[in-house]
């Protein structure tokens, strides 16, 4: 009797599933039920909180910060109605909330959500790493529901970039330990996604808020399938298992003609650059690093190491950004490198090295052991300043290894956060930050560089602005203390029953950037 | 001594007294289990120790990108909340007082309390390794027993070098491999996960599905060894007294090979399933990383590198106790499998 009844409630489920299923959007072509999206991904988040860190640059699907970015990340209004007011001094940024937003569970969002959030993660007792990035905040402050007012220690131009930064729920974070506690792993936002089940180390399956105040998702299942490897990937992806996934160019490229797929190639702000350390008399030296910079050939680069995907790197603001400084780009030119070379007393010497006073003209270059692309990039580097009669002996290491190094040896660095040019310059050229956890991994040091760094951090003229970050990318040209490699582009695979995708310019960090950056926007086909 | 004069007409003696084989297994358990407890207590202080003197840094390893932009107060500040710039045996101490009143901490780097960490996914890795075991110890019984019986012979030359070229190959290249041929060429098999990628309700058919390939690597990793000392055991076994005793009483080849020479040439098999066992565990670790299983795999290898004591300490103290487990079950089967042996003396 008992198993009877079982079978029936088992029967009574199937049929309601395939009547759902009726119910859904299968592709006529390959009868695919496009309203179901499920993704490979190399790696996966440790929280989906956003008090660590989760989305803190926007598109975490289950969160809405006040601010999004659209596809040029140009900033847009999401949790706020509009843009920030920001005070004449540059001190005060006042954002008006959207009103009638809920949360996933119900619970209606308020400005006290915003306070929580951003002062839970300014509270130094939340092991958050990215808390610098909003450092600039004095006081966060609720005006009645509907307006939060943000006060500024300094002027800080860039802010309302930071401002994607998800909000969490009060009523579901608050009153547990926010670096262990459950929040973690139920996240509770207003995003256009409700995480519905995470089995670590499987995947993660989100399904579509239908109360989301931008209209309900018309994919209404999304699924993050974890695999680290990536031949594993690209084989449950050959194997029809996912619908799409991120690979490594090798790999995507073998996809470019089959059946169903689609390569999507999204440009990124990722940089590889190598530093010379200013503590070092040979990387220290500016001839040395013009000569470098002009001796890399970046395209032979992009083209045989990225396998075309990627950009040439001069600075790490890349070529295709509106801040890009178009006189900083250098083409390769060896002759000229030995002219500049010859010019600073740096004479040919035994073994085809150069020497000046004594000293030749070598040093060690460092990349983090088992970094593939980093490795190729050391090497290739290597191979270029051998051919100006300089000496670079690459080294691998771990991090650990590396980091008491840095003031004396050259490191195969990465990184790029994108969106305003002060992310990246003042953390990696700014001699205020210099041993300053990994800020200016090369010491860079020049006055007149800091001095624009800081006026373009400060200024909120968008004309002076551009002036600061012009003056610093050509003094940098003058005298680049890290030679700039390439911009590597990140690949994604995806079946082509859907259309009209599109991707962001991604930063070094790119979690849940990809093609279904804008998930919740998609319209399938009728 | 006994008086040869009264002695009573010898009988038997009951070989465990009077408390029977079942009292005295029950012994040797409890004794084992008392001898775990220094056993654990030093594994955990090593492994603490261990850790402390890795290269890795726990902050960096926390933060992980965010670690290469964060200011160095931001650092200190993280470290501190960790509680990692306290010396080793300090953390050691704190994790075991109150790992002793039930508290087994909470996880830095899962940001969960460690409970919760191995709750959610021990069933899973218990689940890949005793299927793979299994299969692996009735596949090599079977297979091992067949190349036995003809030492020599063409069966028995083909099964060992297939058990040595199977031995050579990295589990890591044969689940590539099952995963090109059964789900992309055959299309028969799901090639990761517990359930179909669009969907997260496991079933029990669907799970059966998902747990072959994985349990099917671990085995065809774990097969070669044990197959080759089952070969080992049975051959020689087959030339003993008292297989050539069955035989010459006309027993049936069949119960000859089964009754008699494979329950004697298994024991020594028996003894050294206790031993395989960490490489079972490591071996099935891998797996589960190639197969999105959702075991302990990630765990294990965050734990080690963040130094995330609290879940380190957790983790080496499940394969700490399934290695002697392991031992005990060996012995066990051992005093079962052959009534020459004595569990007190073991």
């Amino acid at each position: 009797m008992r198993s009877w009844r079982g079978g029936a409630r088992t029967l009574a489920a199937a049929v309601l599933v395939a009547g759902l299923a009726a119910c859904s959007a299968p592709d006529a072509e390959s009868g695919q039920d496009l309203s179901t999206l499920t993704v490979g991904l190399a790696t996966e988040p440790d929280t989906l909180s956003p008090l660590l860190g989760y989305g803190k640059d926007g598109n975490s699907k289950i969160f809405d910060g006040l601010l999004q970015r659209n596809q040029k990340l140009e900033l847009e209004p999401a949790l706020a109605t509009a843009l920030p007011e920001v005070s004449q001094d540059g001190l005060t940024y006042t954002y008006t909330l959207r009103q009638g937003v809920k949360f996933s569970d119900g619970t209606p969002f308020t400005a006290a959500d915003v306070v929580f959030t951003y002062e839970t993660i300014l509270d130094e007792k939340t092991s958050n790493g990215s808390r610098d990035e909003i450092a600039a905040v004095e006081s966060v402050t609720a005006e009645g529901d509907h307006t939060v007012v943000f006060r500024l220690k300094y002027p800080y131009a860039p802010f309302a970039e930071r401002t994607v930064l998800p909000i969490a729920s009060q009523k579901a974070a608050a009153g547990q330990d926010v670096d262990t506690g459950a929040y973690n792993t139920s996240p509770v936002g207003t995003g256009p996604y409700v995480l519905e089940s995470w089995r670590k180390g499987e995947k993660m399956v989100l399904k579509a808020n239908p109360g989301y105040w931008g209209g309900a998702p018309e994919v209404k299942t999304f699924t993050a399938v974890f695999i680290p490897d990536d031949d594993v990937r690209a084989t449950r992806l050959r194997a029809g298992e996912l619908d799409g996934a991120v690979l490594p160019p090798s790999l995507a490229r073998t996809f470019e003609k089959a059946d169903g797929t689609r390569v999507m190639r999204a440009e990124s702000v990722d940089y590889r650059s190598v530093t010379l350390p200013t503590g070092n008399p040979v990387t220290g030296d500016k001839a040395v690093r013009q000569a470098l910079n002009l001796a890399v050939d970046r395209e032979l680069m992009v083209e045989s190491i990225l396998r075309g995907s990627g950009r040439p790197a001069y600075g790490p603001i890349p070529e295709n950004s509106p801040w890009f400084a178009p006189e900083t780009k250098v083409a390769h030119d060896d002759a000229k490198a030995a002219q500049i070379l010859d010019a600073a007393g740096w004479k040919a010497g035994d073994g085809g090295v150069r020497e000046k006073d004594g000293r030749r003209a070598s040093f060690d270059l460092w990349y983090p052991s088992g970094d593939k692309l980093r490795q190729d990039h050391a090497l290739a580097y290597a191979s270029e300043a051998k051919g100006i009669g300089v000496e670079v002996k690459v080294q691998a290491g771990t991090w650990e290894v590396i980091e008491p190094l840095l003031g004396e040896d050259a490191v195969l660095a990465g990184g790029g956060a994108g969106f305003d040019p002060d992310f990246d310059l003042y953390s990696t050229l700014h001699s205020g930050l210099i041993g300053n956890g990994w800020n200016n991994m090369g010491h860079y040091t020049d006055p007149g560089v800091d001095e624009a760094l800081d006026a373009g951090r400060e200024s909120g003229d968008e004309a002076e602005r551009r002036e600061a970050y012009t003056t610093v990318q050509q003094r940098f040209a003058d005298n680049p203390g890290y030679t700039y490699l390439t911009h590597i582009g990140h690949d994604y695979v995806v079946s082509d029953a859907y259309e009209g995708l599109t991707t962001q310019l991604e930063p070094h960090d790119h979690g849940m950037g990809g093609p279904w950056w804008n998930l919740q926007d998609w319209t399938l086909p009728r | 001594m006994t008086s040869l004069v009264k002695a009573p007409p010898r009988v038997p003696r009951a070989p465990f007294g009077r408390r029977g084989l079942g009292g005295t297994l029950l012994r040797l358990v409890g004794r084992r289990l008392l001898a775990a407890v220094p056993v654990l207590a030093a594994v955990t202080f090593g492994v603490f120790a261990l850790s402390a003197a890795s290269p890795f840094d726990p902050v960096k390893q926390y933060l992980g990108s965010a670690a290469l932009t964060a200011s160095q107060e931001t650092l200190d500040q993280v470290a501190r909340n960790l509680g990692v710039d306290e010396p080793f045996p300090r953390q050691w101490w704190n994790w075991l007082t109150s790992a002793l009143t039930g508290d087994l901490g909470e996880s830095s780097i899962f940001r969960q309390p460690v409970a919760d960490v191995i709750a959610e996914r021990i069933g899973w890795t218990a689940l890949l390794c005793a299927t793979g075991l299994a299969a692996a110890i009735a596949v090599a019984v079977v297979l091992g027993v067949a190349a036995a019986r003809r030492p020599g012979g063409p069966l028995d030359r083909s099964l060992t070098s297939l058990a040595y070229a199977l031995e050579a190959a990295p589990s890591f290249w044969v689940g590539l491999l099952a995963i090109w041929f059964f789900a992309l060429q055959l299309g028969v098999l799901p090639a990761g996960g517990l359930s179909e990628p669009g969907s997260d309700t496991i079933t029990p058919g669907g799970l059966l599905r998902h747990l072959v390939l994985p349990a099917g690597v671990l085995a065809i990793s774990q097969m070669p060894w044990f197959l080759l000392y089952v070969r080992q055991g049975v051959t020689e076994a087959l030339t003993e007294d008292p297989v050539r005793g069955a035989r010459a009483r006309g027993l049936r080849e069949r119960t000859v090979l089964f009754g008699h020479a494979l329950r004697s040439g298994l024991l020594p098999v028996l003894t050294l399933i206790g031993t395989r066992v960490p490489e079972v565990i490591t071996g099935a670790l891998l797996i589960e990383t190639i197969f999105s299983w959702p075991g302990m795999a990630a765990a294990t290898t965050e734990a080690a590198t963040a130094a995330d004591f609290p879940l380190l300490a957790a983790v080496t103290v499940l394969a700490a106790a399934a290695v002697l487990a392991g031992n005990l079950l060996s012995d066990v089967l051992y005093c079962l499998a052959d009534p020459r042996v004595n569990p007190e003396e073991l």
